[in-house]
């Protein structure tokens, strides 16, 4: 007992120094999604190109990315060139959401800097973004075949995120196939 | 100086607690009735700002906070229950959107750990003490007192 009561500064301080260090890497924005293995939600919304209308049946089919994106978002330019880039390279069906944007600003958007979406939504009100937990733009979803969400990630994709985080996952459902 | 910093923390917590009540009337949503209007209130405490994550989107001005107001507006509207509300938030944006988390097996620590830390900190100082006293009672025996008598007589 004696002794064991000289070890316990010591014994604090490795609990405290564990959980102390463990905060230094754990982001407390980087939040699970509530919506991981349920089907996509059930929508009905105009694309901003066209105006065709759209329904969550038309995602389904492939493993797929749906964007989250808008043109007040100033990250999302960022990332506007790696999705291009993805959509060159690999092939995968890129669907976005336009998040609570003015779609005039929208379809520039698309015009000027290239089109990597298969169509994007127009969500003006915002209403798919709360079915989809959204709480900012950008973010990606990873949906299954069977238009099932599989992944969220919050944040600009940059090529580490892609390579690290993402890709693997898409992989992995492809080979489900 | 420590009036100062007297008068300095008065100030502060008037101004925390009048923040909350000026902001949680911001919107001007007209309600069909005055207890839809308490239980909107009521509701805006209970939830987090997903995106600032350390208030409550009664305190925020983000606008996810904004459109989560609306959303809470619109069902108390269409009559949704409080409990049926907070679960529409929780399906989508996860046991985080509680303000005050539930009890449950991951947060039960959060919850009942400060309690623990108090008995062990209670059972550790009562040890202390016990040792301490048993320390201070226990004088010197027959035979330790006559050598100590020895030492005075040989002086």
């Amino acid at each position: 007992m004696q002794r064991f009561i000289l070890f316990l500064p010591v014994i604090i301080f490795l609990v405290l120094g564990f959980f102390l260090y463990r905060g230094l890497s754990v982001d407390p924005t980087k939040l699970p999604s509530a919506l991981i293995n349920r089907p996509f939600p059930m929508f009905t919304l105009p694309t901003v190109l066209n105006g065709d209308i759209k329904t969550e049946r038309d995602l389904q089919g492939q493993v797929a990315l749906v964007n989250v994106w808008a043109t007040w978002c100033v990250s999302c330019k960022v990332e506007h060139a790696y999705l291009l880039k993805i959509q060159n390279t690999t092939k995968l069906p890129i669907y976005g959401i336009n998040y609570k944007d003015n779609n005039a600003k929208a379809q520039r958007w698309l015009e000027t800097y290239q089109n990597p979406f298969e169509f994007s939504l127009a969500d003006q009100e915002g209403s798919l973004g709360i079915e989809l937990g959204v709480y900012g733009a950008p973010e990606t979803f990873i949906i299954d075949k069977n238009g099932r969400l599989q992944y969220r990630y919050a944040g600009v994709i940059t090529e580490q995120i892609w390579q690290d985080e993402l890709k693997p996952i898409i992989d992995k459902l492809k080979e489900l196939d | 100086m420590k009036k100062n910093i007297f008068h300095f923390f008065i100030l502060s917590v008037t101004f925390c607690w009048h923040s909350t009540i000026v902001v949680a009337s911001i919107d001007g949503y007209v309600f069909s009735n005055g207890t839809l209007e308490k239980r909107y209130q009521t509701l805006n405490q209970l939830l987090r700002c997903p995106k600032c994550q350390n208030q409550t989107i009664a305190d925020s001005n983000a606008p996810i906070a904004k459109d989560l107001r609306q959303q809470i507006y619109k069902m108390l509207e269409s009559n949704y229950s409080n409990q049926q509300i907070i679960e529409f938030m929780v399906a989508r944006y996860g046991e985080f959107v509680r303000y005050q988390p539930v009890l449950n097996k991951p947060t039960w620590l959060l919850w009942f750990g400060p309690i623990i830390f108090l008995f062990v900190a209670i059972f550790i100082i009562s040890m202390l003490i016990k040792k301490s006293k048993r320390q201070t009672t226990v004088g010197f025996s027959a035979d330790e007192l006559k050598k100590l008598h020895d030492i005075e007589n040989q002086l």
